[in-house]
């Protein structure tokens, strides 16, 4: 298991690196600036300018630098935000991102997976028809056709929570923007867990369990469950990166300050060190989570192992 | 025994009967397609909405970038079936050109997508080998590229290009097809009917062509569904953003994104569009799902 677990961390190397060098380059080959907006600087200033973030040197120099300063966790200057390093704006940003996404990903798994037993374990009757259809409904609603009619629901119409803002996390800020962005995870969640465990119900091991005069609760708690989390887990992987991916446009329509928004107005800022901070973070995190995953499936299915 | 005649007549009458009632594949998938209701239901509405975004617009008396200031944000009536929005421009006509070009960009996004990821998968699960290794090696580190926020970045950067915009989303589905085509080609690879293929002498080509293809291609149908209502759902992720379609051309992302910031005002502005493509995004989900159970059965 510990060979297993090394291994696959050993992988996660290159693919990082492959990730900063593509996005380095993608922004020294973009057009434009953040200083050549407005107006032109005299010459002199723009020469300063260039110094004091390395412009000037060539690209190879700047990318080696670039490179080790990441590695050292220093993601630089922000080229917009003058008194701002990188750094800090996303230590700013990443905590509001961290706790919508975290309760959106547990809520919709234990909620997605619970909701997706019941329907498997009352197959064809009213409950399984009405959770499918929800979930198929969830599936298709886009969080950003969600994120709206909840708004005008449940702000606008019922007043129960606010349209928007953040007010340092406090829950009921949360409720609208953690909903929006996990209804589709638990619709997904739901349809994985239902149809793997009717598979797994169906199967032979479970027959025997049964044989053998073991309470139905029992069965499926002890022999089925962990089976037919196999394919739950590795949609773990995906969920995580939709989840990240998706508060691009919660944060934007809830107006919360966090990573999606930053990435969002830096993009639009074009201020490239940010931008680029914000890419590789975001890539270390999918490729810290897709090794969670593998080592995960590792433990729930043997077979992966050796 | 078998040279009996009326043996010989009723074995060569049974193997008439046989070839009556032998379907193929592909004949037995149809059948079971027909009878799935929710797939062949979400085929008809899938085919007015089709129609509809192809022929309707050209008969409104209005054009979708035709703005009227004396009839901004009017509520839907007989003159304008959806209403109108902030410019006075007829909802009815946005949304169904705004479904022509979600539409039209999911397809062509599917078809990039389907294209290379079949090609890929299947040079790397045929070849298999070392290629295969360092070909799914390749695939796994592109996972790991976090795409949606480079797609982002090119946008912004490089201009809100709809060429663009179906390249960079086509080029990020078709991972998953690559998979799933290389799954299917390394285990077909080893099943006896190539091998007895092979033993007789087949050509490589031949078989790629005969007995590989084939055999790949209800997977790809199945999942060239699934892909089209989820590149309707990028490009609308992008157009929901601002970096899509750019004005006065429309897509139902640009729109519910119009439609979400005036929803206290004209609600219709955010429902139309909305229900359109929440019904056809349903309707693609649902014949994928009877493909998949029509052509792979054992699945359900």
């Amino acid at each position: 298991m510990f060979k297993f677990i090394f291994k696959r961390i050993l992988e996660a190397i290159p693919t990082m690196l492959i990730l900063i060098t593509v996005s380095f380059f993608l922004m020294r080959f973009a057009p434009g600036n953040p200083f050549s907006s407005e107006r032109t600087l005299p010459p002199q200033v723009m020469e300063n300018i260039n110094a004091k973030y390395g412009l000037d040197k060539p690209v190879f120099v700047q990318y080696t630098t670039y490179l080790g300063n990441v590695l050292q966790g220093d993601l630089g200057p922000s080229f917009k935000y003058k008194d701002f390093t990188v750094n800090e704006l996303v230590a700013d940003a990443l905590p509001v991102s961290a706790k919508i996404g975290v309760v959106a990903f547990v809520f919709s798994l234990i909620f997605g997976v619970s909701v997706g037993t019941l329907a498997a374990l009352r197959q064809n009757s009213w409950l399984d028809y009405a959770v499918m259809s929800t979930a198929m409904l969830g599936i298709v609603m886009p969080s950003f056709v969600l994120a709206p009619v909840l708004i005008y629901i449940f702000s606008i119409g019922l007043g129960w929570f606010p349209a928007g803002g953040w007010m340092d996390g406090s829950w009921h800020y949360m409720v609208l923007p953690v909903l929006a962005m996990a209804m589709m995870y638990v619709a997904t969640f739901a349809r994985i867990t239902r149809g793997s465990m009717i598979e797994v119900l169906n199967s032979n091991f479970i027959r025997t369990a049964r044989a053998k005069g073991l309470s139905y609760r029992y069965i499926v708690l002890k022999h089925a469950l962990k089976p037919a989390m196999l394919p739950v887990v590795s949609y773990m992987g995906p969920a995580f990166v939709g989840i990240i991916t998706g508060s691009v446009v919660i944060e934007t329509i809830f107006g919360l300050p966090g990573i999606g928004k930053l990435f969002v107005n830096a993009a639009f800022n074009r201020d490239y060190s940010l931008v680029m901070g914000v890419t590789i973070l975001i890539g270390f995190l999918f490729i810290l989570f897709n090794a969670i995953v593998d080592i995960l499936l590792a433990y729930v299915d043997p077979k992966i192992r050796y | 025994m078998i040279t009996k005649k009326e043996n010989v007549d009723a074995l060569e009458k049974f193997s008439e009967n046989l070839e009556i009632e032998g379907r193929s594949l592909w004949q037995d998938a149809a059948i079971r397609f027909k009878r799935n209701k929710a797939a062949m239901v979400s085929l008809v509405i899938l085919a007015l909405i089709i129609l509809s975004v192809i022929f309707a617009p050209m008969l409104s008396q209005y054009a979708f970038d035709d703005t009227d200031w004396y009839a901004m944000h009017v509520a839907p009536s007989s003159e304008h079936l959806f209403g109108t929005d902030s410019l006075g421009r007829d909802l009815f006509v946005r949304t169904l050109i705004g479904g022509r070009i979600s539409l039209m960009v999911g397809v062509l996004g599917a078809f990039v997508a389907v294209v290379i990821g079949t090609v890929y998968g299947a040079t790397s699960g045929f070849i298999g080998g070392r290629t295969d290794r360092i070909m799914m090696r390749i695939l796994e580190i592109l996972y790991s590229i976090p795409f949606m926020f480079l797609v982002i970045v090119l946008v912004t950067f490089f201009g809100r290009n709809i060429y663009l915009i179906f390249v960079a989303i086509g080029a990020i589905a078709w991972l998953d097809m690559a998979r799933i085509v290389r799954g299917q080609t390394l285990s077909l690879r080893n099943k006896e009917f190539i091998e007895a293929a092979h033993v007789s002498g087949v050509s490589q080509w031949n078989i790629i062509r005969r007995h590989i293809i084939p055999n790949v291609l209800g997977i790809v149908a199945v999942y060239s569904t699934l892909l089209v209502p989820s590149m309707i759902l990028t490009e609308s992720f992008l157009s929901f953003l601002g970096l899509g379609v750019q004005e006065p051309m429309t897509s139902w992302g640009a729109l519910l994104q119009e439609g979400a910031q005036t929803m206290e005002l004209a609600i219709w502005q955010l429902i139309f569009p909305a229900t359109f493509m929440v019904l056809t995004l349903f309707c693609f989900n649902y014949i994928g799902d009877g493909l998949r159970d029509a052509l792979d059965p054992k699945d359900r």
